[in-house]
């Protein structure tokens, strides 16, 4: 076993013709953590990612995996670590359990071992049944289970998970976490990105938010909610029609910009004073406007994106596309 | 799938190495071959037409020129057969590097780099499965020939002919595969390799003696690499006779080899 820390970076860079994708990026990831790499797409997450698994070489700055440089001991820092990409990184045109033998055998396992663990990392990820069927059938999340599986053959003490729910539906994606809880406590190191603020907040321990290349915030998943400072107002009236009303309302009440997510028409603001939630609240009886739901919380990350950045986590997006366009 | 997924917990290797030694190399250049066997079998359209072409070719020259070079079928057949085995197995070396450039398109090369594994050993891989298929075309071309009367009298020197052309199509897939590695997609690969190969396999002795050429074209024809490995494979199959052009198509097949495989392997890992 080895002390200090699972991951160090310092001054990341790597340039793409003129766009710095990863501009000077730090990390410091301790052991048995789970560290969120948090930033719309385009930040930089998967090219921060594939420069600690010595799949792309940085231009500046140096990182360590357990104390071990990627650059000068790549090889080392490949039997350290599992990576789990964005795009499944496994052969469309074998079968699963081919796929798990080809990655065992070149891991140094005999070819029956690499067989037997196959097929034991298959049945835990429930893939049992489909085994046997080339990869190019399987759905998009039997794709990401096996792809993970093939990163744990050989049980790495780091591991490093691009996106992993991604695309997924809600119930995967639970599955997904209760895997990444479990290799947790297993002992494993897990650095994930995401672009789902609420998938930082519930898994990871520390949270790096990214942005253009650069980390804009480092911390707990509270310190970073603690930034925006204030608390933060949330309702849900029980007749959409009225929602209007009570954006009105609140905003003449409270002073502030309210918001409407969109889906399930809630209704949220910034608070200075969370004493004015009596008034607001007298406000919305006068006008006969009935409410669902109401609480005042600390703010949502989305909120502390929008605080730390100036942006929303959409509108980066659109700006890393339009360069994207140009480049 | 069950709600509750089993991990095992994590192991930190005892023995960390920095280099990896040549017994893993090799055992993981076999473990890619093993995989590059895998998928032939998983796609066998893909390699279909390579078995279709000895006989698509046999016969339409057989029947088609056979009267009017030869004066018969029979007596075209003992120099038709090496060329159409020539011609075919260096139009399929060219698939290492069509294949090459599809497969590090694919997802599953992310993993091969990040696996402590040698560099060299996907490509490695890849180039020692290719030699089944020159096999095959090589064993299916003479097969078909004897069918239709084909009978060579070369003995053992029929075996030494299929390893010549085994061996040399090794060699030349290795510019494939420079071009795999280097190019942008597979079209552009198969583009480049026909512009060489059409000339290369045409202006031969393949389909026509040389003396029936112009006086400008028979030296180009004579001094043609393929030229000289179809004039060994003839020598061999119908005598068994080992003769000057068994000499330079290996010196050929070297030189070619000492050339272009560090110019490979240099540009791969480069990529990977
Ligand atoms: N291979 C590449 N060549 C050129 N540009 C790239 C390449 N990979 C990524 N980029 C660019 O670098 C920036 C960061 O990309 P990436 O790391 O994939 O972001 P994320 O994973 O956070 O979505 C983007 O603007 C992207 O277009
Ligand atoms: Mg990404």
């Amino acid at each position: 076993m080895i002390t200090g820390p699972a991951i160090e970076a310092e001054g990341l860079v790597k340039v793409f013709g003129t766009n710095r994708a990863v501009d000077g990026v730090d990390l410091r990831v301790e052991q048995g953590a789970v560290y969120g790499v948090l930033g719309p797409n385009g930040a930089g997450k998967t090219t921060t990612i594939s420069m600690l698994a010595t799949l792309l070489r940085p231009e500046a700055g140096a990182a360590r995996i357990f104390g071990h440089d990627v650059v000068a001991e790549p090889n080392v820092v490949r039997q350290l670590i599992g990576v789990t990409g964005q795009y499944a990184s496994v052969d469309e045109k074998v079968s699963g359990l081919e796929n798990m033998i080809v990655f065992g055998r070149l891991l140094g396992l005999s070819h029956r071992e690499a067989k037997r663990k196959g097929l034991e990392l298959l049945e835990s990820f429930g893939l049992a049944d489909a085994a046997k069927r080339p990869v190019g059938k399987y759905s998009g999340g039997m794709r990401r289970r096996l792809d993970l599986a093939s990163s744990l053959i050989s049980q790495p003490p780091l591991i490093f998970l691009d996106e992993p729910t991604t695309g997924l539906d809600p119930r995967t994606r639970g599955q997904m976490w209760d895997v990444i809880r479990g290799l947790v406590e297993g002992g494993s190191t897990v650095l994930l990105t995401t672009q789902y603020l609420d998938e930082a907040d519930q898994l990871a321990d520390r949270i790096a938010v990214i942005d253009r290349g650069k980390v804009v915030a480092e911390g707990t998943a509270d310190e970073l909610k603690g930034m925006v400072g204030t608390s933060s107002l949330l309702l849900r009236v029980a007749d959409a029609a009225q929602t209007l009303v009570a954006v009105a309302a609140v905003e003449q009440v409270l002073g502030t910009t309210a918001t409407v997510t969109p889906e399930a028409a809630r209704v949220t603001a910034p608070m200075t004073d969370p004493e004015r939630v009596t008034d607001l609240l007298i406000r919305l009886r006068e006008q006969g406007i009935r409410l669902d739901e109401i609480s005042v919380q600390k703010p949502t990350l989305d909120e502390v994106f929008l605080t730390i950045t100036g942006h929303t986590a959409e509108t980066a997006d659109e700006a890393a596309e339009d360069e994207e366009v140009a480049a | 799938m069950t709600a509750l997924i089993e991990t095992r917990p994590a192991v930190f290797p005892t023995q960390l190495t920095k280099h990896i030694g040549l017994r893993d190399t090799v055992s993981q250049t076999f473990t890619m071959a093993y995989r590059a066997l895998i998928r032939l079998r998983r796609t066998p359209e893909q390699w279909a037409d390579v078995l279709l072409m000895p006989f698509i070719f046999t016969f339409m020259f057989a029947f088609l020129f056979g009267g009017a070079i030869a004066g018969s079928v029979s007596d075209y057949l003992p120099a038709l057969i090496p060329a159409i085995i020539v011609q075919g197995v260096v139009q399929a070396s060219v698939v290492t590097g069509t294949q090459l450039r599809e497969d590090m398109d694919t997802g599953v090369f992310d993993r091969f780099r990040s696996l402590p594994m040698a560099r060299i050993a996907p490509l490695a891989g890849a180039l020692m499965t290719d030699t089944i298929r020159y096999a095959a075309i090589t064993a299916l071309t003479m097969l078909v020939g004897a069918l239709i009367g084909w009978r060579p009298g070369g003995g053992w020197g029929i075996v030494l002919a299929g390893l010549l052309v085994i061996v040399t199509a090794w060699a030349v897939s290795w510019i494939w595969a420079l071009l795999g590695v280097t190019a942008r997609t597979a079209g552009t690969v198969q583009g480049i390799a026909m512009l060489i190969m059409m000339p290369l396999t045409f202006f031969s002795n393949a389909f026509v003696p040389t003396s029936t050429l112009p006086d400008w074209l028979r030296p180009v024809a004579d001094a043609n690499p393929v030229s000289h490995l179809i004039t060994a494979v003839r020598e061999l199959t119908i005598s068994g006779t080992v003769g000057w052009d068994v000499l330079w198509t290996l010196i050929g097949a070297v030189v070619i080899v000492a050339v272009f495989a560090p110019l490979t392997v240099r540009a791969y890992i480069r990529k990977a």
